[in-house]
């Protein structure tokens, strides 16, 4: 071709060619979409889901979770208690680091002191850590400050960096948070896991390739076909909806529950399973007047009647129906099926409202009362639609709700100051362990040990607490689930707070895809398979 | 002369601190920046450390002044979620914008002059009839709604055109371009169209009714009478004479499509200024906020101050008016 005006084009399409094209034209490449982007590729910047989960298929930690979230050996093989407070770990030998360096004990050791670091967001997770050593190369020594029954699930989303790699990168530290700042690794990855970074642009678009020697394929951990993965970050639910319809990608959530028949209709995969969250009510019951109520000089929630009613007179089924379009579970605790301390045995307080009148008249309240109710309404699913219908279905029993919905940003920001007389919070346990959520929820506020951060309705009852306290030790198995069931009930039987329901993690794809779906909403690369 | 321009100086800065001293009282409300920065396990003392360390506790008007201070030393500070200055963001972000709007831009010119003219010159053609009443649409549709037709029409319904983002991107120096590949154009289309319909309707009533008014002055009359074509009497002649204000619009509406690209952003997933401003809107990301703030009122303020001054160079009666000083 001759053409001169064609030659400008030709350059371009070259451009083309070069910039889309670095994997071979039959690899299988999967691309897909979520509403947000990982905020770092730190593994320890952010503890949240997200950054977590996309982080992990980059990174391993010692241990790695199935896909019924049970914990297995990654980069450690196996593990033994010496005694109660020394735990040796056996690590895999012959792992690489994607830029080749090898895993060794000194890289775990080097992470332990990075992800206590002062800019980690991860240190929760090693309260209990007295010191982390190295043995030899390929053993670990952990010795804990007490017993702890739940140190596996501590670390178990605890990735493993590279020494070498970040002493030459200048990230031996996490980058600040406190300043805002970046540093090497908050754009650049280098783990052992099933994916290595090609490129990184946040909140645009980044590109993964497979790593053909990691461990879980040998290991039969993982199976995929996938060899490249392309991420793009959609914040508008329709354009993300219209980009897998059109087939622009091929796997995306959230998804907005409305959208799901659409989905299915036009030939898509809808995935669903109950997640480890479960969303509920807590309830002031310290303060002698509630702050927001027409009841001067007493504090009716105090009063577990008034609790109960409340909790009766809530048609949850009716809001799994309508609201979530069946797309949650009822909850029957503050803890999922998935986790210790959960009992198949625990039951609802029943749905009756006339039994929630009685219980009003009876507790002095026959014509009901006038309270506040803080709820967000962009954190959980359809969660001011949950509280509207709440507020109506309380209004039947006399109690007029003054409902307060908001961005999450405020709703936090006002409950955390406890600012609150009735609140919506959600909670997914990190360790996916009931303790986790007894400590956070339900034992007394404690701003000294920081137990019960999140018991903003600062409900407490002693004896509870005693159980609890005593699980934390405990490292028999069966004794320690015995004790977390036994808190849970007690805390039912107070009506502490009122669960509402298990919010379901919902991911649709094209139909070519195959994929296993985790109860804790982190997406595995390394179980998807493409036709 | 010289005072006129100094007191439309002052006033420009004037408007601008106005505009950030309501925004950054305004952005106060949107919540609690640290609550976005740390996972559910951060303690209660470290959060309080990290406000404390940012300023977050101090009052709002010693905020507002450190702020003031920095901006003018040009430093913006750091995007809390990002960790990465502000500018930098900025940087990164401006060509997807700049492009768009540019696009979006030339695109509703072009359209919109030709149907202009013909609905000027032809006002009962069933076509002019066609154009006036899909314009309505242009004005009375909001973008939100026009993007996602657009979606639905183009790329579910018929999957011609890419529904999301800005495609294939070439670098060059500074400066990031998706003009220079098949792809990079594919996926301006839609976005290009949902900024450019407000304008496009806009532009073409103007030139259709300064045509109809050109179109009755004495001088076409003679032009016509001394026979010259059609074409040349339409186009050469009365054309040129309706140029002025559509030059003068289209360049007060560039600001507007520039800072008001937000929604379609947001709908394209176009990863502009607009995005950015709202992806920081969520997580309550303060310095991206405040900083994008002043730049849309310095783009409004300039333009604005070019307009006055411009003013000054045509119209000879503001001049004499101002030397009687």
């Amino acid at each position: 071709m001759n053409v001169k005006w064609l030659r400008p084009l030709q350059v371009w399409a070259v451009a083309a060619m070069v910039t889309g094209g670095a994997v071979s034209a039959d690899a299988v490449t999967l691309r897909w979409a979520n509403t947000g982007d990982a905020v770092s590729m730190d593994p320890y910047y952010f503890n949240e889901t997200f950054t977590l989960g996309f982080t992990g298929n980059i990174y391993d930690g010692l241990v790695a979770r199935g896909k019924d979230l049970k914990i297995g050996p990654a980069l450690a093989v196996s593990w033994t208690i010496l005694d109660p407070n020394t735990w040796e770990f056996k690590l895999r030998k012959g792992v690489k680091f994607h830029e080749g360096q090898e895993f060794t004990s000194a890289d775990v050791v080097f992470s332990y002191h990075r992800a206590i670091s002062a800019g980690s967001d991860i240190k929760a997770n090693f309260v209990s850590i007295a010191s982390i050593e190295a043995k030899d190369p390929y053993t670990v020594i952990i010795k804990t400050k007490q017993p702890d029954p739940i140190l596996l699930a501590d670390l178990s989303f605890w990735w493993m960096l590279s020494r070498e790699w970040g002493e030459k990168n200048g990230a031996t530290e996490v980058a600040d948070i406190h300043h805002a700042g970046v540093n090497y690794a908050t754009t650049h990855a280098n783990g052992t896991g099933a994916y290595m970074l090609v490129s990184r642009e946040a909140d645009v678009k980044t590109v993964l390739k497979k790593n053909p020697d990691w461990w879980g394929w040998k290991s039969g951990f993982g199976n995929s076909n996938v060899d490249q993965i392309v991420f793009t970050p959609i914040k508008e639910s329709g354009t993300r909806v219209a980009a897998l319809l059109s087939g622009s990608v091929d796997m995306l959530y959230e998804v907005p529950i409305q959208d799901l028949g659409r989905i299915k209709a036009a030939g898509g995969k809808v995935f669903q399973t109950a997640e480890t969250r479960t969303v509920f009510l807590g309830m002031d019951q310290f303060r002698d007047e509630l702050i927001d109520s027409s009841v001067k000089g007493k504090n009716p929630l105090k009063d577990r009647r008034v609790r109960l009613a409340l909790y009766k007179a809530i048609d949850e089924d009716l809001i799994v129906k309508q609201i979530m379009k069946g797309a949650a579970v009822p909850a029957t605790s503050f803890v999922t099926k998935e986790m210790a301390g959960y009992d198949p045995n625990f039951k609802r307080f029943a749905y009756a409202p006339d039994e929630s009148k009685k219980l009003l008249a009876e507790a002095g309240y026959p014509d009901g009362f006038e309270v506040g109710f803080d709820c967000p309404n962009d954190r959980y699913v359809n969660d001011a639609e949950i509280c509207q219908a709440v507020a109506a279905m309380w209004a039947k029993i006399g109690v007029k709700a003054k409902l307060n919905a908001q961005t999450k940003s405020l709703h936090f920001g006002k409950i955390g100051r406890l600012e609150t007389s009735i609140f919506m919070l959600g909670w997914a346990p990190g360790t996916i362990d009931g303790q986790n959520a007894l400590d956070n929820l339900l034992v007394t506020r404690n701003d000294a040990t920081g137990y019960g951060r999140f018991n903003y309705g600062r409900y407490s009852n002693p004896k509870m607490d005693a159980l609890v306290a005593e699980a934390r030790g405990e490292l028999g198995v069966g004794k320690r689930t015995k004790l977390l069931q036994e808190a849970l009930d007690m805390a039912h039987t107070d009506v502490a707070a009122i669960p509402l329901h298990y919010q379901q993690v919902i991911w649709t794809a094209a139909n070519t895809v195959d994929l296993a779906q985790r109860a804790d909403n982190m997406f595995c690369w390394y179980w998807v398979n493409m036709k | 002369m010289l005072s006129y321009v100094v007191e439309r100086l002052f006033q420009s800065v004037l408007v601008l601190l106005v505009i950030t001293g309501v925004g950054f009282v305004l952005f106060r409300y949107v919540g609690d920046p640290v609550l976005n920065m740390v996972g559910q396990d951060t303690t209660e003392k470290e959060i309080e450390q990290i406000r404390q360390e940012l300023g977050l506790n101090d009052p709002i008007v010693v905020q507002y002044a450190r702020y003031l201070g920095r901006a003018v030393r040009g430093q913006f500070g750091k995007s809390f979620r990002h960790g990465r200055p502000v500018l930098d963001l900025f940087a990164e972000r401006l060509p997807a914008t700049i492009e768009l709007s540019g696009v979006s831009t030339l695109l509703s010119l072009f359209l919109a002059i030709p149907m202009g003219v013909f609905t000027g010159i032809r006002p009962h053609h069933p076509l002019s009839q066609f154009f006036l009443s899909f314009s309505l649409i242009g004005v009375s549709l909001p973008t939100f709604l026009i993007g996602i037709l657009l979606i639905l029409v183009f790329s579910v319904l018929l999957p011609w055109l890419p529904s999301f983002g800005r495609g294939t991107v070439t670098a060059l120096g500074g400066w990031t371009t998706g003009l220079l590949t098949l792809d990079g154009w594919r996926h301006i289309v839609l976005p290009a169209i949902t900024l450019g319909l407000f304008q496009l309707t806009l532009i073409m009533r103007l030139v259709r009714s300064e045509m109809m008014e050109v179109l009755r002055t004495d001088y076409i009359k003679f032009a016509r009478a001394r026979g010259i074509r059609p074409a040349s009497v339409y186009f050469g002649h009365a054309l040129r004479n309706t140029m002025i204000p559509v030059v003068t619009i289209t360049g007060l509406q560039l600001g507007g499509i520039l800072a008001f690209a937000i929604i379609t952003e947001t709908v394209f997933q176009w990863p502009g200024m607009g995005l950015l401003f709202l992806q920081a809107l969520s997580v309550a990301d303060l310095p991206v906020m405040s900083g994008y703030l002043l730049v849309v009122g310095v783009i409004f303020v300039t333009i604005n101050f070019t307009v006055d001054l411009l003013y000054l160079a045509i119209d000879p009666r503001l001049r004499e008016g101002i030397r009687g000083h």
